[in-house]
């Protein structure tokens, strides 16, 4: 009897299982951030001290969330490569990267967005945000190294050893607002304690949370399968240059 | 429904944020798409895997 896990290293049945899950993921996605817009724009109050530019939060701090869980999903796989070879680890990291990069630039774009009323200015270079714009860069590079080498599998060794060193970057990120100058404010969720933020905030919060987190879920495992695919046509690719090669042979002898 | 004097950087974020994730899909359902179809056509020329041509195990 195969365990899920055992199940799941097949790509074959890979492609069979996420194919029955990924209509529903999708679709759980767009229930739940529809709800959590509604919440967003209808039920939560404007906050105490910024007022109403408080409600882009309920999509930075998502976005900013999923840049390290997505970067944390990209080592992850990164580790699963390198150290037990599961075969759709490597599919897994390069489906992650393009993803996480999405989700920091709109975590570093909303930030702005956010800093411009709040801060008075769209950017400092303070040790969270420019933490965040690094971790951006990294997953850029994690993408354009992978590309700038043919040879599949040292790709894959040399984007999965760059993602595991730049690892160091999410405890960065997390405490930078604890010791370095900074004008972000602190954690006020995910913090020893419990959360500082009032309920009727951090409900539509979560809630939107959670709906960005089955969109990523539906993202990556979409993407999974379009790494399959293409592995796929490349492995049809070669096996019609072998079969071009034996008929040119076959037919000089 | 009014959203203060800051309602530009409000609608702009979440502007952006729906435009990024619309590209986003749309990037991996047509490239999907692509995929699927560049399979069809090495399926239709009896194009198999080095896996599918071997005998099946009994």
């Amino acid at each position: 009897m195969q365990t899920f896990t055992q199940r799941l290293a097949n790509p074959t049945q890979f492609m069979e299982l996420s194919a029955r899950v990924l209509p529903w993921l999708a679709g759980a996605a767009a229930v739940v951030i529809a709800y959590g817009l509604y919440l967003a724009f209808f039920v939560a109050p404007p906050d105490y001290q910024q007022g109403e530019t408080a409600r882009i939060m309920f999509v930075h701090v998502p976005s900013a969330w999923l840049s390290m869980a997505g970067y944390t999903l990209v080592a992850i796989s990164a580790f699963g490569l390198l150290v037990f070879r599961h075969p759709l680890a490597d599919v897994s990291a390069k489906a992650a990267a393009p993803i996480g990069a999405a989700f920091t630039f709109l975590a570093l774009v909303t930030g702005s967005l956010w800093g411009r009323p709040t801060w008075g200015t769209y950017w400092v270079w303070d040790a969270r945000l420019t933490s965040v714009l690094i971790l951006f860069f990294l997953y850029l590079g994690l993408i354009a190294l992978r590309s700038s080498i043919e040879d599949e599998t040292l790709a894959s060794k040399l984007t999965a050893v760059l993602a595991l060193v730049g690892i160091v970057m999410l405890p960065i990120i997390k405490f930078s607002v604890e010791f370095g100058k900074t004008l972000h404010q602190k954690a006020s969720v995910l913090r020893l304690g419990g959360p500082t933020m009032d309920p009727s905030l951090l409900h539509p919060l979560l809630v939107m949370a959670l709906g960005f987190t089955l969109l990523f879920a539906a993202l990556h495992v979409k993407a999974m399968r379009n790494e399959i695919l293409r592995r796929r046509v490349k492995a049809l690719q070669m096996a019609e240059v072998e079969r071009a090669q034996a008929g040119r042979l076959a037919a000089a002898e | 429904m009014d959203l203060g004097p800051h309602a530009a950087f409000i609608w702009t974020a979440y502007g952006v944020v729906a435009l990024v994730l619309a590209g986003l899909i749309a990037w991996l359902i047509l490239d999907g798409r692509e995929q699927e179809r560049r399979l069809k056509d090495f399926a239709a020329r009896g194009v198999k895997r080095r896996s599918e041509r071997e005998a099946p195990r009994p």
